[in-house]
């Protein structure tokens, strides 16, 4: 153990480097979005050319840091809804084991690998596609004119007003069968595709919970401190965990979580949300590259897949900070 | 819930997690301290007024 803390000195400086300010890009997606650290640091880690297992298990450890640090500061800012998270923690716990369950069911069917792609990308252009519409104003009803519910959670919350019901952060009154049914899908959908669900979750709580969008970042977090810690123990316990790794990137995260953390008390909801849906949207393109290039067996296609992902990361943490020097502006220009 | 992983008790993988959160919070204070020292002559150079203005 003790051994493997000494061996990151002995890392190779460009590679410490590299993941250092590879860290910082991801922390601030992580921290701004609440999602964002595993679809983009296994791939970068398989491409490296560590083994399945260490890229799955070290990618997941370093989630679980960032998740930490960048819940701490949502937390300073009021943006965590602890009984929300623990609902939602619930029973997205019991979505992801059917979401496995129906992966076997398939993988017997020998079309596991199929279906999971396909609906993989269409349910990240198409979450991506929607929310940027829904921010750019596309749709005519983005929030109602008095910056209450989304149309959409308005539409659940009348329909669905079972008791027993709970206030939220943001003094949202709700269900807590629609957070049961939201946690639930949003669950089954995580477990079906793998992957940690921030990108499903996040607009879940905005648009069928109701939450204020740093509310729904905050929660998001808090939710994959214990998915991302309980992920990281079961892969270290087979050796999976590399600290050579995880050290370096979360260095670099921790500032990122930090900065993106903070970046969502100050750039507007319809901002984080263009952003957000942009960022999705670059998934999907790149996450199809390589999909395509998996089943051609092209591997510059793979390699294209990664880098347009890392390339789009770096352009939207980019814009992000873009977007607050702007506002810091802007608002002094009123003041 | 059929099929659902639950861990075991591993001391070691216990420590490697323990230090994980560990550098998480060290990250976190020390980063923290580091934003009270340059925050403000940062958000001061964004608004690209001098010091003495304010």
């Amino acid at each position: 153990m003790w051994s493997d803390l000494l061996a990151v000195t002995a890392t190779d400086p460009g590679l410490l480097v590299l993941f250092v300010g590879f860290g910082l890009v991801v922390g601030i997606l992580f921290g701004f979005f609440g999602m964002g650290g595993s679809f983009l640091v296994t791939p970068a880690l398989l491409m490296l050319g560590y083994p399945a297992r260490v890229a799955v298990g070290s990618g997941m450890a370093f989630v679980f840091g960032t998740a930490v640090i960048a819940t701490l500061k949502h937390s300073d800012l009021g943006q965590v809804d602890y009984r929300l998270g623990v609902l939602m923690i619930a029973g997205t716990t019991v979505g992801i084991e059917l979401g496995r369950a129906s992966v076997l069911y398939l993988e017997t069917l020998g079309l596991a690998a199929g279906i999971i792609s396909v609906v993989y990308v269409l349910l990240l252009g198409a979450i991506g596609v929607l929310v940027t519409r829904d921010a750019r104003g596309g749709s005519g009803r983005a929030l109602a004119a008095d910056g209450g519910l989304p149309p959409a959670a308005v539409w659940i919350h009348t329909h669905l007003n079972l008791p027993p019901r709970i206030r939220l952060r943001g003094d949202v009154h709700v269900s807590v069968w629609i957070i049961t049914v939201v946690a639930l899908s949003t669950g089954v959908l995580s477990g079906f595709l793998g992957v940690g669900g921030g990108f499903i979750r996040m607009p879940a709580m905005i648009y069928a919970i109701g939450v204020p969008v740093p509310v729904a970042v905050g929660t998001d977090l808090f939710e994959i401190v214990f998915s991302g810690g309980i992920g990281s123990y079961l892969y270290g316990q087979s050796g999976g965990v590399d600290l050579t790794i995880v050290v370096p990137l979360l260095l670099g995260s921790a500032l990122g979580a930090r900065i993106g953390s903070a970046a969502t008390a100050i750039v507007d909801a319809e901002g984080i949300k263009i952003y957000f849906g942009l960022m999705l949207i670059a998934g999907a393109v790149a996450v199809a590259v390589g999909e395509v290039g998996g089943v051609l067996g092209v591997t510059a296609l793979e390699q294209l897949g990664l880098v347009l992902v890392i390339g789009a990361a770096v352009a939207v943490a980019a814009g992000i900070l873009g977007q607050v020097v702007l506002t810091i502006r802007r608002r002094d220009r009123a003041d | 819930m059929v099929g659902l992983s639950v861990p075991t008790w591993d001391p070691q993988t216990a420590l490697l997690i323990g230090i994980i959160l560990a550098e998480a919070v060290v990250l976190y204070v020390g980063y923290g301290l580091i934003e009270r020292v340059v925050g403000p002559p940062l958000v001061r150079a964004i608004r690209g007024r001098r010091r003495h203005v304010e």
